[in-house]
């Protein structure tokens, strides 16, 4: 499956919102209901399109969060205050109403199972999302493929994911967070920016050749690139996604 | 480093919508420095048409505009591409 072309000519579909839940006080997982739904790998995303009763139209693009399942899909969005599609996204979609999209789409950023390990995911705030999926998607065909996930977020109350990740914590997925502005009373982890200093910490050394995946903001992204390329990492085993100010 | 750049993931569906066929896994050559990268890798910068540039030497791999009915594109600087058969 990975590097198959996938043929066809993408085709803006009607989906169906079935669940709308806030995961921080800034972003929601949008679920839908996506009729024909051809099933997705963890990584990949969809272009979403808005239109205005004048004719206007906006299109962005959104990471799958969830795992392949069936025709349900859900989307983790994160409201931009001066964004043209994500505070409808997040504040306006209610259960029944109807949105346009397309997808899957992408086929470099994405993790197969058949890949093996070690994994190791860095994120950055929402960029978490991709991330999620390929954790879930671990999850939920019972592997054992050793991951690591390392995320990076403002504070405790900004972490995506959380209660989640807190319970799939274990065995061999491991979940560290590095909370950069501010820490609950008696936090004992990471309490600053991603460095390759906490990158050789977290592991897994270079040596172990571990597919590395890291996304957010461009600037964490070129950071932790780096850093892990002047690790030893080999670049070629390190895949990167960047999302900018003007996603929104 | 300009916080503005994306990168080619951010143009998958339209890379798809004009090939018909998943674009970000495919390989391009630079014809500037010789390197080659996942489309996916490259740097993308959206104006009013979306650039492609290397990430290695920033050579001008490839120019995207859409004006409504059609979808113009140049590879001013792609040696090759190779997309899985």
């Amino acid at each position: 499956m990975a590097g198959t072309a996938l043929l066809g000519r993408l085709t803006w579909q009607i989906a169906e919102v079935v669940d709308v839940v806030a995961e921080t006080p800034r972003v929601k997982t949008i679920a839908f209901d996506v009729p024909g739904w051809p099933g997705h790998r963890a990584g990949q995303h969809v272009d979403i399109r808005l239109t205005a009763e004048d004719g206007y139209q906006a299109e962005r693009s959104y990471s799958i969060a969830s795992a392949p399942d069936g025709e349900r899909l859900e989307l983790t969005v994160e409201r931009l205050d001066d964004g043209e599609v994500s505070p409808y996204l997040t504040d306006e979609l209610r259960a029944g109403d109807q949105i346009e999209l397309r997808g899957p789409v992408g086929g470099y950023f994405v993790w197969e199972p058949s890949q093996g390990g070690p994994v190791l995911l860095a994120g950055g705030g929402s960029g978490v999302v991709p991330l999620m999926a390929m954790v879930r998607l671990r999850a939920a065909i019972s592997g054992d493929v050793e991951m690591r996930l390392l995320l990076s977020s403002r504070g405790w109350d900004d972490v995506i994911y959380r209660d989640e990740l807190e319970r799939l914590n274990g065995d061999s997925l491991t979940v560290v967070h590095a909370l950069t502005r501010s820490q609950p009373p008696g936090w004992t982890g990471f309490a600053r920016r991603v460095d390759a200093e906490m990158l050789a910490e977290v592991g897994p050394s270079p040596a172990e050749r571990p597919h590395v995946y890291v996304c957010g903001p461009t600037p964490f992204v070129e950071v932790v690139a780096e850093a892990f390329v002047q690790l030893g990492h080999d670049p070629r085993q390190v895949k990167t996604e960047r999302f900018g100010p003007t996603g929104g | 480093m300009d916080s503005l750049m994306l990168d080619g993931n951010a143009v998958a569906g339209l890379l798809q919508e004009v090939f018909a066929v998943e674009m970000t896994a495919a390989i391009g050559t630079c014809a500037g420095c010789g390197a080659s990268e996942p489309v996916g890798a490259v740097h993308v910068y959206r104006g009013a048409g979306i650039v492609l540039r290397c990430p290695h030497c920033d050579n001008l791999l490839a120019k995207v505009v859409k004006d409504g009915t059609r979808v113009w594109l140049s590879f001013p600087g792609l040696q090759t591409l190779a997309v899985a058969a």
